[in-house]
Formats: structure tokens, sequence, C-alpha cells
């Protein structure tokens, strides 16, 4: 069902809503305030696991179990690190908070360094997104004036600060422990794991790593009290609570990106929020979640006889009619990721999509492991026969045996978000391959554009 | 001749290197506040950002080499990046695309003649809602008609 909210966008609308005045209008700061003046650490963390606030970058993983892995070290600082690299294709949502409503993006900083028992936080944000760096600067500096940041926020003894740090133009810069090394000045090449961050982060020291919309999150949920914020979720009993940003891109009548409680489905989405089909198009299908998660086409139906799957209210209903969650998404066999989703109505020939992510993987590979390296590389030569017309069916089950052989074998999860999606097109997209392989590359409609 | 900052951005320098805990971490930042300054990151370019930063002049040009933002070589004097990944192919990208290469007379990759444009692709800009758009200079153009596409053109190509 959809729930409209606007707790993250609430300045969204306001006139210069990225403004202090407006933020503190809508009773913005009073949660940091109330958090550094009265709460311990360890309440703060054990507030916020009742928030059910899986991290809003991809992975899903609970923000309040994130930050109780942060230990104090004897000697070390520790760090708070915001992902706001934003790269992945179909992602929009990070740059509407920073752009709306910064100040969210403060507040939330404010206590998750406390919560994490940080002193300093870094927003990482793509270099591109030259207003968003501009916004989240003016409301440091605003925040810094009143006195809610520095050695004394709100006047306790907590010192704050908050610094935005410039990206370099790489997709891969995303990935958390890139993040991190090009963060400190270098290639942002993906580190192994373990060490996690909470160990060994930034500067080498306990570092927690959010995405945006996760630590923008974080002050709504102690105003609304954190087990409260995570009812408004259908999804609560499952520990996926709260609001978050749908994005909707691609052939629908009004993209764009809407705040609304969790629970929404795939359906809702596309048809009311994203306003159905662009043209007289048919759905074709839908990349849920950002490019790296597997396409799911309409006509998909939920098989979950056994009563302990997630899926099982859903037996026998279209995937579409699913409550769009973390743990249900997974068990669908695709991913929620950054709940951003890419449509294609049946103007866009699928082969020509597929090829277009290959061809951006391939790009974006930061080349450290041969699987990933050569196997990006294989898949897009062999897409880029199939679409000139040159392909063979042997290759079709070449295309699905590299994409597996570079699942488990990498550094990073680029790896999988390279090959999940490429396997998605293959299986779901066979009879469309097949027939273009056999045509010549004619039998798509040979645009993606309508 | 050697590279140095104008005043204005010195401050902002100072203003950087006291952001972190140690001065390789401005690494990029400095990078920015010189290409900025100089249009490309020349060799002089590097070895300022090297002795600021207390890196190897290796390091830096390992850094140059990873980003795709650092120019390697000089540009035009305005960029264009038109995104073509994939919320933008579907709304029309190529066709962006294509029309800039012949309006301007020049292939992806290259500069005008005049020196006034460089042209170049990009991936998604998180601006997928708002597709198709391409970026220019530091400005998103975004929801873009081929009509609007000759105008910015237009408007680059005097000034
Ligand atoms: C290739 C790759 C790209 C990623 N890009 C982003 C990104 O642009 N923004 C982001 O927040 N997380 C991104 N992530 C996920 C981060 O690694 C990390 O999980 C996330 O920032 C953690 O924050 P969260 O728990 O609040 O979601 C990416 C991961 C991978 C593997
Ligand atoms: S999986 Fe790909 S992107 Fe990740 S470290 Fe390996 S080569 Fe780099
Ligand atoms: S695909 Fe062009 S901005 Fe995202």
């Amino acid at each position: 069902m959809i729930k409209h909210t606007t707790y993250l966008s609430r300045t969204y609308k306001l006139p210069d809503g990225h403004k202090l005045a407006a933020y503190e209008g809508v009773g913005g700061y009073k949660q940091a305030r109330r958090v550094l003046s009265t709460m311990k650490r360890e309440e703060v963390v054990d507030e916020l696991k009742k928030a059910n606030i899986r991290g809003r970058g991809g992975a899903g993983f609970p923000c309040g179990v994130k930050w109780s892995f942060m230990r104090p070290h004897p000697t070390k600082p520790a760090y708070l690190v915001i992902n706001a690299d934003e790269g992945e294709p179909g992602t929009f949502k990070d740059r509407t908070i920073m752009e709306l409503n910064p100040h969210s993006v403060v507040e939330g900083c404010i206590i998750g360094c406390l919560g994490i028992g940080a002193h300093a936080a870094y927003v990482y944000v793509r270099d591109e997104l030259h207003l968003s760096k501009a916004r989240l600067w003016e409301a440091i500096k605003e925040a810094r004036a009143k006195g809610y940041l520095g050695k004394r926020p709100f006047g306790v003894d907590y010192e704050v600060e908050v610094y935005v740090q410039t990206g370099g133009g790489a997709y891969i810069c995303g990935e958390e422990t890139a993040l991190l090394n090009s963060l400190e000045g270098r290639r942002g090449e993906p580190r192994f794991k373990p060490p996690f961050p909470a160990q060994v982060g930034a500067f080498g020291c306990p570092t927690t790593v959010n995405n945006l919309e996760t630590i923008a999150a974080v002050p709504t949920a102690f105003e609304l009290g954190c087990e409260e914020f995570s009812k408004l979720s259908e999804l609560h009993d499952t520990k996926d609570g709260g609001t978050r940003l749908f994005g909707v891109s691609g052939h629908v009548k009004t993209p764009g990106v809407f705040e609304c409680c969790v629970g929404l489905t795939l359906r809702e989405l596309v048809y009311d929020l994203g306003g159905g089909i662009l043209g007289d198009g048919k759905l074709l299908g839908v990349i849920p979640g950002g490019s790296s998660c597997p396409i799911l086409r309409p006509d998909e139906l939920v098989n979950a006889p056994d009563e302990k799957s997630p899926l099982h209210r859903w037996h026998g209903k279209s995937v579409l009619d699913v409550p769009m969650g973390v743990d249900t998404y997974r068990a669908l066999g695709t991913m929620l990721g950054t709940c951003c989703a890419i449509v294609l109505s049946d103007k866009a020939d699928p082969v020509l999509a597929f090829h277009n992510l290959m061809r951006f993987y391939r790009h974006e590979s930061c080349g450290q492991c041969t699987p990933c390296r050569e196997g990006t590389g294989w898949i897009e030569r062999i897409l880029d026969k199939i679409v000139a017309g040159e392909g063979s069916l042997e290759e079709l089950n070449l295309l699905h045996d590299v994409a597996s052989g570079i699942m488990g074998n990498t550094i990073c999860a680029f790896g999988e978000g390279a090959a999940m999606p490429a396997l998605g097109f293959v299986q779901k997209f066979r009879p469309e391959l097949e027939a273009y392989v056999k045509s010549g590359g004619k039998s798509g409609t040979g645009r993606l554009a309508p | 001749m050697a590279f140095a900052l104008t005043p204005e951005r010195e401050l902002e320098l100072a203003d950087i290197l006291g952001r972190y805990p140690n001065k390789m971490a401005a690494t990029i930042p400095v990078l920015h506040l010189c290409q900025d300054q100089n249009g490309w990151v020349s060799p002089e370019v590097v070895t300022f950002v090297a002795a600021t930063c207390d890196v190897p002049v290796a390091h830096v040009q390992g850094v140059v080499t990873f980003y795709t933002l650092f120019n390697q070589k000089p540009v035009g004097k305005h960029q264009v990046w038109v995104c073509r990944t994939l919320s933008c192919a579907l709304r029309g990208a190529d066709d962006v695309l294509h029309h800039c290469e012949k309006r301007l007379g020049i292939h992806v990759g290259e500069t005008t003649k005049d020196g006034q444009v460089t042209l170049r692709t990009a991936e998604c800009l998180a601006a997928c809602g708002q597709a198709p758009m391409m970026q220019v200079d530091k400005d998103y153009h975004e929801n873009l008609t081929l009509e609007q596409v000759d105008a910015i053109l237009d408007r680059l190509k005097r000034s």
C-alpha cells in the first residue's frame, strides 16, 4: 500500500528549504541536541537498532548493528564516513537530500558521531555533484556558526566536525573500501576484507561507512522514537523498518524520487508513483534497485509454497505485488539495492539494454582481479558481436559461463554486481537473445528510446 | 614554469589541508583545485601537488590516471559530458550525443577547432529521473530536448 511520508523530504518543497532556518522551522536539530545532551553512546546504539534502518546504499545491512561493531580503540580515533558517491546506474536519490535537505545529513552525522564514538565525519560526494557539495558545505557552515558543530556542539563537551570530501569520477569509489582509499588520497581500489572498516578503516582507524540516506534518516528515527519509526513499515516484523526514498526512471510517465513507507510494491512504484508506462508501450521488465540488481519480468509469479519462506504470503502472486524489502527481494532472486528502479517498456530492445549495462561494468572495473577485469571485457565483447548480428548460440552459453566465473572470485562485490544482472538477462531474456542471434540482430527494435 | 595557485586558491588550499589527519588525503581535492585553475593536470601541476601533499610524484600520477575527471592533456574551454548509461539511453541519450557530434562537427573525445568545446560521454550522473541529461562544466542540464541542446551549444561556442 502506498503511504506517502515527508520526513526525509520535509524541506523539499519549502522556500530555501536547504537553509538552517527552514530546517529548524520543521523541528530540525532538536534530536541532535537531545541525544548529545542526554544519551550515552550505548543508549544511542541500542535505540537505533530498534529503528531497523536497513542500509540504503545497496547491501541493506542494519544500521544500528553496524554501529555496534565499533569498539573504542586505546590510541586511535574513530571516523564516520558518509557514502554519497551515488554512482549506481539508475540511482538519483541521495542527491535530492543533499540539494534539498542537507541539514538532515549534518544532524545525522552529529548523532552518528556520538553513536560510534567519533569526533569527525567525512561526507564523500562524487565530484560531479557540485550543487550537492555546495549545499552541504553551506549547511556545515550554518550549523557551525550556530554552535551545533565544533568543540562543544549545543554546549556539550563532545567535539564533532563534519567535512565534505570530493571524488574524482570512478564508480568503484562507491564500494566502501575503495571509498576509504580515495578519501585517503589514493587510487580508489577496493581493499581485501577482513579487516573490515570497523577495525581498520579511514587512516587506519576504526570507521563506520554509512550511505547518505541512511544517516539522513537517523534524526527522524529519534524524533518519532526508533520503534515507532520502524513500525511505519509494512515489513517491520521482519526488521526492515521506516520510510525511504523510492526512485523510478526510464520508460515511465512521471519519473522521480518519492518518499514512502517501506512496503511499497513495484507495481505501485511503476504505475502509481511513476504514472505508468510511457506512450503506448507495455511493461517489459524492471531493474528494481540500481543496475546491479537482476531484472524482474512482469509475468513472473512468486513460487514460495514453503510456509517458512519470507515470500509465502505472496505465493502465486505477481512479483510486482511483493513489498519492496531487503529480504523479500533477496528471496525473489534479485536485490532491493538502492531502491531506484529502471523501467523498460516493450519499445526498448532488451539486448541493447543488456549491452549498455555490460559496457558500463567493463568501463568501471578497477582491474585488480582477473575474473572481474577480463570477465567484464569478455562479456562486453560477446555482446558487441551479438548486437552486430554476428553472435552464435554457443556464445549465449559462454555469457552464462563467464558471468558465473566472476561470482565469488573477486576482492569486492563489484564482481557480483556485474555478474548477477548479466545472469539475469541471460536467463530471463533467453528467447529474445536467441532470436537476435538467429536473425542476425534484426529481431529487436534496435533502439532503447521509444 | 613552476605551477602556482592564485591568492584566493591559496586560501582554499590552507582550508583543505586543515581537514585531514595527514596531507596525503588532500591529494584529490588539491588536484581539483589546480585543474580548476589550469584546465588540466600538467606535469608542473603534478610536481606542485606532490610537494603540497607530501607524496611522491609517482603517487600523484597514479591518482591522476585512476580517476576519469582529471584531464591528462589540455581540453577545450568548456566541457560537455553526455550521460549514456541506461536510464538516459532509454530516454534518448544516443540522439542527444549524435546531435552534439553533428552540431559541433567533432566526435566524442575531441575538441572543436576553435578550442571552445570538448565533447565526452559520462556514466550515470545521478540524474536518471531527469533523463536525458548532460553536464556542461559544473552545471547539469536535464530533461533535454534537441532544441535545448542547440541553445546550450550555441551559447558555449560564443562564451
Ligand atoms: C561496486 C559498488 C558500488 C557501490 N556504490 C555505492 C554508492 O554509490 N553509494 C553507497 O552508499 N553505497 C555504495 N555501495 C555500497 C557500499 O559498499 C556500502 O555497503 C554502503 O555505503 C554502506 O552504507 P549503508 O550500510 O548505509 O548502506 C557500493 C558497493 C559496491 C560493491
Ligand atoms: S571485483 Fe572488480 S572492481 Fe572489485 S576489486 Fe576486483 S577488479 Fe576491482
Ligand atoms: S543514467 Fe544518466 S544520469 Fe543516471
